[in-house]
């Protein structure tokens, strides 16, 4: 089987400029999932302006998030940087009592001076504590790569997890509610129970961790989480992501089969949601069919997409790039990818780009940055960056998630005639 | 350590982006971690460029902090001058290389690349994007400008435009026409749609027309020292300023053509009886320095308007902006925290707020109509279509923008005098912009409780107990005070003021307790508001 996918397939690693987002951006979705969480970004003028522009607008509400910006004299060791940030979480924390879980999230700056914020969330957390807990992980783009934000997030409340000795499931990963809702009632007709959330929708309501719990992720990127769970005793699910028909029913049944349930038992539950998204996949792939697409590395969700695409949506795979390939982790998503395409690790973007415009796909997958661009050479491109800020998990979602593929072809079908034409 | 949640200002790497975006044959090779890529799409989605900034990131990570990071720039640049054949180089760093000291342009001038190699130091922690741009373009100036002969016919160069800049497209577009009208030629015009070779002959001009001093002043300077080029003062927005400005370059030029100025229909406008509703109108204006000193003139002098506050958030104009504001018998406020300029308005209660992307979402928080007269602007600001704010169409733009975001003067009236018509009544917006459907009036309050708890359309930041709790567990920071807790209104009066029209009832409030304070009362009576409005009546 090996032979015909990609799971033993030559990885390119490239390295060289990337065009990528660093993992504080993982703030601007985190900051809304946990409701009663801040994150103070402790950094430069850099991160406050990555952290408005990388939302695309303004959140209009006041977020909860802000940037602690460093100064010359923080920097000059004229001030003791660990009382200036003191300083500035109680001004904070005294205007927003409603907050119950505070991160200090390290930049590429605050990595470089080497302030060291584990230390900070423990003192801090001494003074806040009980009613506040700090915490700290770094979203700096010298350590992490866009979603590998989040994962630094779990990845740091895992240690401060309630031990529990009890048999449970844990669904990993920053899902939309609505579609969190919608998995938690699949896995309650499943049979599949008591489940726990990471991360909760409240921080302070912690799901407990231990020998007795098995967990699966549900989103690709969370490999650090997934070795520090493990590390708490808990038993891993290894399956694809549950992106498409396929890889929901996959997923289900991989959880199912680790609380001794049967594969008929998910079948009969998810009969009519996977009939559902079945049809509605089918209409629109008719735009997708046959069309090639070129992935550059963003979110880590390439992969898992890629085989969405490919296997249900019948589209070609040029190259598949991801910024960091967890072998253990994506092992089941590469068995479901058909032998052909590159894998790419890494990014060195103006090599990459030569190779995207000699194979001229169809689609071409990519950040914000290179959209336009790209568009202005004829080129159709899909902006990754809106893969992971839409509900795209799950049976009820699958067809938008195709959707957001197809979107940019048919517009592109829409507009093409007449652009010519005004030319 | 200064806790921020939006900046007006980016980091001054991202200046320096915005010179090399604008021009063509100029690469810059920055040494940055990768996340400051996320800069690429300022230019590639806000502004909608079609090309990639000409940026090379060294794309260095932690794991290379103790090793090579000085190798990785070398080849970089390498890579870049190979790739792009550029004209010559830009070279800096961003905040976080500023602090592992590799010195870029130390090491790129012992290169040999075959190209003038321009250095940049920005210090990132003291300094900002503004300084960014005109620092960029003072040093690619002094680099390459060479001392070249005059050219035989009068000609300028315009300085200041670049890429992102807030109608900066148009601006020059509109300036250049009106020169060449004048019969001046324009030499260069730079940073934007300029390249090294184009700046090496910026000498060649007889003037520079300065157009956005916080972009290019040093330039300027420079070029005034080094090539005795005399430069405009005057910053031709509104009609005022812009004939003020045909007269500087008419005496700088020599030049005596007339210019057909029938074009600009704003003073018309403004003088048409259809305007007269907006005679001392109250706003609040913000913005960079120069746009924000030039709204201010033209509120008060073109448009009759009332200036209530003026200020800016780039100190570097905080001279100028405080003399002009004395001579409006302002304060001037001189701040880069949005939250203070958030406070200044919410105590002002203008009835329009000339200003920024920051003051649109302050506006809109506080329920105050706003137009944008300055960056940092969004994608919307961005339009299709030539949209100047200089020169004489310059001129006709800020009527049109400024004037859109109110209520029409009959629309004002109507809403005053029926104002609980269920389907015509304040809440329901201006009706000349859609997608507003009628809200349902707002239910009657609870007795004697603080002004501002009933009025959430108009104050939605109150952090009043059981008002709008989900408005104020969105506030990051406690907002400003609206006003003293310890002043009640009388159930009458406060059913009075909700007749009053949501866009003057800010204001009414406001004037109400100020004179209910003044004399020391700690409750507001229907007679109260009545005497206040006697009081203010003008």
């Amino acid at each position: 089987m090996t032979a015909t996918t990609c799971r033993d397939a030559p990885v390119l690693k490239e390295r060289g400029q990337r065009e990528v987002f660093c993992g504080l951006t993982g703030i601007i979705w985190l900051h809304r999932k946990i409701q009663d969480a801040f994150f103070l970004v402790v950094g430069s003028r850099t991160c406050a302006h990555l952290l408005q522009s990388a939302a695309g607008v303004m959140i209009f509400a006041e977020p909860r998030f802000a940037t602690a910006i460093l100064e010359e004299k923080d920097l000059a060791g004229m001030a003791d940087a660990h009382a200036e940030l003191d300083r500035e979480v109680a001004r904070l924390l005294a205007r927003r009592p409603d907050i119950r879980m505070l991160f200090l999230v390290g930049s590429c700056p605050s990595e470089v001076i080497k302030l060291d914020l584990h230390r900070a969330a423990e003192r801090l957390s001494g003074v806040h504590g009980p009613n506040v807990r700090v915490l700290n992980y770094s979203g700096s783009g010298i350590e992490t790569t866009f979603t590998q934000g989040e994962d630094a997030c779990l990845a740091a409340m895992v240690p401060v997890l309630p031990r529990t000795e009890a048999a449970q499931f844990l669904l990993v990963g920053a899902l939309p509610d609505v579609v969190e809702d919608q998995a938690l009632d699949l896995l309650a007709q499943i049979g599949v129970g008591p489940v726990r959330v990471l991360p909760a929708r409240r921080g302070a309501d912690l799901p407990a961790v231990g020998p007795g719990t098995k967990f699966a992720l549900a989103q690709p990127f969370l490999g650090d989480t997934h070795a520090a769970l493990v590390g708490r005793g808990a038993e891993p699910i290894a399956a694809p992501f549950p992106f498409g028909a396929e890889g929901t029913t996959l997923w289900l049944k991989a959880v199912a089969a680790a609380f001794g349930i049967g594969a008929d038992v998910v079948d009969r539950v998810t009969a009519a949601p996977r009939a559902r998204a079945e049809a509605a996949i089918a209409r629109v792939s008719e735009t997708l069919r046959g069309k090639s697409v070129f992935f550059l590395p963003d979110s880590q969700l390439e992969l898992p997409l890629a085989r969405f695409l490919t296997r249900e949506c019948g589209m070609q795979a040029v190259e598949i790039g991801t910024p960091h390939l967890h072998a253990q982790i994506m092992g089941p998503e590469l068995d479901l990818i058909a032998a052909g395409p590159t894998i790419s690790e890494g990014q060195d973007v103006d090599k990459q780009l030569d190779r995207v415009r000699a194979a001229r796909p169809d689609l071409t997958v990519c950040g914000l940055g290179l959209a336009n661009p790209l568009e202005a050479e004829g080129l159709t491109t899909k902006w990754a960056i809106e893969l992971v800020f839409t509900p795209v998990h799950f049976y009820e979602q699958a067809s938008d998630l195709a959707g957001l593929f197809a979107r940019p072809l048919r517009r592109q079908a829409l507009l093409a005639p007449h652009r010519r034409a005004a030319e | 350590m200064k806790l921020t949640v939006w900046t007006y200002e980016g980091p001054p790497h991202v200046g320096a982006m915005r010179v090399a975006t604008g021009m063509s044959g100029l690469h810059l090779v920055l040494h940055a971690p990768q996340g400051d890529t996320y800069a690429d799409l300022l230019f590639t989605m806000i502004e909608r460029r079609n090309h990639r900034p000409p940026v090379s990131y060294t794309t260095f990570q932690a794991r290379d902090l103790g090793a090579d990071t000085a190798s990785l720039f070398r080849t970089s640049a390498r890579d870049a001058y190979d790739r792009f054949q550029p004209q010559a180089l830009l070279v800096a760093a961003s905040c976080t290389a500023e602090l592992i000291q590799d010195d870029p342009g130390g090491l790129a001038e012992t290169m040999g690349l075959p190209v003038p190699v321009v250095a940049l130091d920005l210090p990132s922690y003291q300094r900002k994007e503004n300084f960014g741009c005109d620092e960029a373009f003072l040093q690619l100036a002094r680099a390459l400008a060479k001392p070249v002969e005059r050219t035989a016919r009068v000609s300028c160069n315009i300085l200041g435009p670049t890429a992102l800049g807030f109608r900066h497209r148009d601006d020059v577009a509109e300036i250049t026409a009106l020169l060449e009208e004048m019969g001046i030629d324009v030499n260069v015009t730079a940073p934007m749609g300029s390249t090294p070779a184009d700046l090496a002959r910026l000498g060649a001009a007889h003037f520079n027309v300065l157009l956005y001093p916080e972009t290019a002043e040093s330039a300027a300077r420079w070029l005034e020292r080094e090539f005795r080029q005399p430069w405009t003062k005057t910053i031709p927005i509104g009609a005022r300023a812009t004939r003020a400005f045909i007269d500087e370059v008419r005496t700088l030029s020599g030049s005596r053509a007339p210019v057909d100025d029938s074009r600009l229909r704003q003073p018309w406008w403004a003088a048409s009886v259809d305007s007269t509703y907006l005679t001392g109108k109250r706003v609040f204006v913000f913005g960079d320095g120069t746009h924000a000193m030039a709204a201010a003139k033209v509120a008060r002098d073109e448009m009759g308007f009332e200036v209530c506050g003026l200020g800016c958030y780039n100190r570097e104009m905080a001279r100028p902006l405080r003399a002009l504001a004395r001579e409006f018998g302002l304060e001037a406020l001189i701040t880069d925290d949005y939250l203070e300029v958030e406070s200044a308005i919410a105590a002002l209660q203008p009835e329009l707020i000339l200003g920024t992307q920051m003051e649109r979402h302050i506006g809109k928080r506080l329920g105050i109509p706003c137009a944008v007269i300055s960056a940092p602007v969004h994608v919307q600001d961005f339009p299709a279509r030539h949209s100047p704010q200089m020169g004489f169409e310059g001129a006709n733009v800020l009527f049109d923008t400024w004037v859109h975001p109110l209520v029409m003067g009959l629309e004002e009236h109507l809403l005053t005098m029926f104002r609980d018509d269920f389907e015509f009544h304040d809440a329901a917006g201006p009706s000349h912009h859609g997608g507003h459907a009628p809200k349902p009036i707002a239910p009657a309050t609870a007795p004697l409780s603080p002004a501002a708890s009933f009025l959430p359309e108009v104050a939605p930041t109150t952090v009043a107990q059981g008002t709008a709790p989900a408005q104020a567990a969105e506030a990051a920071v406690a907002p400003p005070a609206l006003s003293p807790d310890s002043i009640l209104w009388h159930p009458d009066a406060e059913r009075e003021l909700k007749k009053i029209p949501f866009f003057v009832r800010g204001k009414a409030r406001r004037n109400t307790e100020k004179f209910a304070a003044e004399r020391g009362l700690t409750a507001i009576a229907l007679e109260t508001l009545y005497d206040a409005k006697a009081h203010y009546a003008r």
